[in-house]
């Protein structure tokens, strides 16, 4: 993909906070990044990393209270969808922007049949008629090859399996033709082989369609496998951005180090034991005013804990990363990193 | 669907036939005699002639027997000489009760509409106000209409029927004398002015008996909206680009009624019995009332019928409820 194209989907400075009893949770925290057309953005963390709170900010999909959208700004088509009203924002959602969920059993509505349920963005955003609406139908269910499609439009979710109920959810997202297709943990319910025919399926899709899509996961595997570019996230920040191939050859934020080791190796000699980030991301009660790693942090030192490290750009064209360590001439002098 | 609504049909009856039977052993156990209510002066012995006549002194078996045949033979033969004009029933000895020397039924047929207009259209009403109250309390949940939906909820739910009726015939028929105390079932709806009038001797004990009912059901059908408000799949709907519209009254209303269908339909039957306590407030001479009066006078006969025509409508709204939710829930099979 040429990186000089507009960006489809340009977020700038996205912060959203949760209210509760305990007080705010930041669970959003200045988060700034852009998709370009027919390009695939993996974001990958761990959970509470803020990735799907981020992807549900921008259609304003978040429950309002507690949720709070509280700065920035989301382009797209040359409007800002965190202030359009909500009747136009309605007519981008599932139109312009289609979303897959995490859990395939319980997104689709259990009482209506998955033929109504297809055909309801089909039916209020491109009017189509219902003989129109249904004939649409059937074709995407073969797109997303669900066998005899035409019958099985009269059955229920419940008919379904699991990994042909997310084929149904991509079908309902790609009805009305998006620009772009966000994707929040597609096939983490899903058994492994499944997964990997989802996988397979959305690459396929991509190729035909051409849409853009932004895939969240905690799969490394799966990222290594279909994403262009990589967006590592940690306590709602941007930790680390890059070209995928970058990433996994030269992480630069000792978190996306961590995250790549503890992935276990199908070749090569057995691992003594999986490695593993000690501790939980913290629950942010307040806005980071400092690193919000350094406590899991090997590398730590003082400046970390006195302010907050920004995306500053390395050597390789396109990849940033939030690390004081990145800064030289801060930088005390270091321990062998061995990678 | 059908195969089950007729398994189920024909499984109700041997139910009845014990509930019948249950019915009438208990109130053969109950104490009081059916001639204590006639003056000491008549003599023994022709009070003695009375008992036979009534056939008191004959085995349980038997008295229990010519009550089923005379309630599953005779009555539908009557109804279908009613019906048809034929005489199938003629001769034949139908319930009669002790109290009225009246047979049961024509006496049912005579309170039941006054039961029906004013515990019926209570019900309805209740209905009707409860699930828009339900729907927009769980919608806007802690807003003020939800806070004064919760209140109302609570005074309907806390205060009993004989101390809100009362208190209804203070206000509005006393102090503000807008409406009637008392039901006149005398009157005859037959041009404009007695027509208002009989809405108007209908408000009061209306009003008392369908704020129970909306208090009772406008709480579960929030509970049950606000139960699938937080699922998943109405993400997914706002997420394809529906309205809040449709995303509440089509994709939220049809799950969150599938508990409430089944408590509506199984409220049904207290309309025909429930009303004891209301219809004595306003002297509304209903089936509650008729039914506490023959209790009263040892009138077996139409205790008897009346309990086991409760409990046929128990049995059947039952079924209507289980039908229902298979309606209305694809992931329920019968079959």
């Amino acid at each position: 993909m040429p990186d000089t194209a507009m960006p489809i989907l340009d977020v700038k400075g996205l912060k959203t906070v949760f209210r509760t009893r305990g007080g705010e949770v930041h669970a959003v925290n200045s988060v700034d990044f852009d998709l370009r057309p027919g390009e695939l953005l993996g974001v990958v963390g761990e959970s509470g990393s803020g990735k799907s709170v981020t992807m549900m900010s921008l259609l304003r999909l978040l429950p309002s209270p507690p949720a709070e959208m509280r700065d920035g700004a989301v382009m797209f088509d040359g409007q800002d969808l965190l202030k359009i009203s909500p009747e136009e924002l309605r007519k981008v959602r599932g139109s312009k922007i289609g979303f897959i969920f995490q859990d395939p059993m319980t997104s689709l509505n259990p009482v209506y049949t998955i033929g109504f349920q297809l055909a309801e963005p089909l039916r209020a955003h491109l009017g189509l008629s219902k003989a129109q609406a249904r004939t649409r139908s059937i074709e995407l269910l073969q797109l997303v090859g669900i066998p005899d499609a035409e019958r099985r439009l009269k059955d229920y979710p419940h008919q379904f399996s699991g990994g042909m109920r997310q084929r149904v959810m991509i079908a309902i997202a790609l009805a009305c033709d998006p620009q772009v297709l966000i994707a929040d943990e597609p096939t983490t319910a899903l058994d492994v082989t499944i997964q990997a025919q989802i996988i397979e399926l959305v690459k396929e899709l991509r190729q035909k369609l051409g849409m853009a899509i932004i895939w969240i996961t905690h799969d490394l595997g799966v990222i290594a496998g279909i994403a262009d570019r990589v967006m590592v996230m940690y306590a709602g920040q941007v930790v680390e951005e890059g070209p995928v191939g970058e990433i996994f050859r030269d992480p630069q934020h000792p978190y996306t180090q961590a995250l790549l080791k503890t992935v276990p190796a199908v070749r090569g000699p057995r691992a003594e034991r999986l490695q593993v980030i000690e501790g939980q991301p913290p629950i942010m009660y307040e806005a980071p005013a400092a690193c919000s790693f350094r406590n899991r942090c090997q590398f730590a030192f003082d400046r970390c804990s006195q302010e907050n490290p920004t995306l500053t750009g390395i050597s390789a064209p396109g990849h940033r990363a939030a690390c004081f360590l990145l800064d030289k001439a801060s930088t005390p002098e270091p321990e062998a990193v061995d990678g | 669907m059908l195969t089950f609504t007729f398994r189920r049909l024909l499984l109700a009856i041997p139910t009845l036939v014990l509930i019948s039977l249950i019915i009438f052993l208990l109130l053969d156990l109950a104490p009081g005699d059916p001639l204590a209510d006639q003056p000491l002066s008549i003599p023994p012995e022709v009070r003695q002639k009375m008992r036979d006549a009534l056939g008191l002194d004959s085995p349980a078996y038997v008295r229990y027997l010519l009550w089923a045949k005379q309630f599953f033979w005779v009555e539908p033969l009557v109804f279908v000489d009613w019906v048809a004009g034929t005489s199938f029933s003629e001769g034949m000895q139908r319930i009669l009760s002790w109290q009225f020397r009246a047979p049961v039924f024509d006496i049912i047929i005579q309170r039941l509409p006054q039961t029906l207009w004013v515990v019926g259209l209570a019900y309805v009403i209740g209905v009707l106000i409860a699930l828009p109250i339900g729907i927009i309390s769980a919608y806007k949940q802690y807003s003020w209409f939800d806070q004064i939906g919760t209140f109302v909820s609570m005074i309907g739910f806390s205060v009993p029927p004989f101390f809100s009726g009362v208190l209804m015939i203070v206000f509005f028929a006393i102090m503000l004398p807008w409406f009637p105390s008392i039901y006149d079932t005398t009157l005859v709806v037959n041009d404009f002015e007695s027509f208002g009038q009989q809405i108007r001797q209908m408000t009061l004990p209306v009003m008392v008996l369908a704020l129970q009912t909306t208090a009772q059901l406008s709480r579960f059908m929030r509970a049950s909206m606000l139960d699938n408000l937080n699922h998943d799949y109405v993400r997914t709907a706002r997420a394809k680009g529906m309205t809040e519209k449709v995303v509440l009254l089509v994709h939220v209303l049809r799950n969150s009624m599938i508990p409430v269908v089944t408590v509506i339909a199984l409220g049904i039957p207290s309309i025909f019995g429930g009303a004891i306590i209301t219809e004595q407030i306003f002297k509304v001479n209903g089936l509650g009332q008729l039914l506490i009066t023959a209790i009263y006078a040892n009138d077996l006969p139409m205790v008897q019928t009346l309990a086991f025509i409760f409990a046929v409508l128990i049995v059947l709204c039952n079924l209507i409820a289980d039908v229902l939710y298979g309606l209305l829930d694809p992931r329920i099979r019968y079959d």
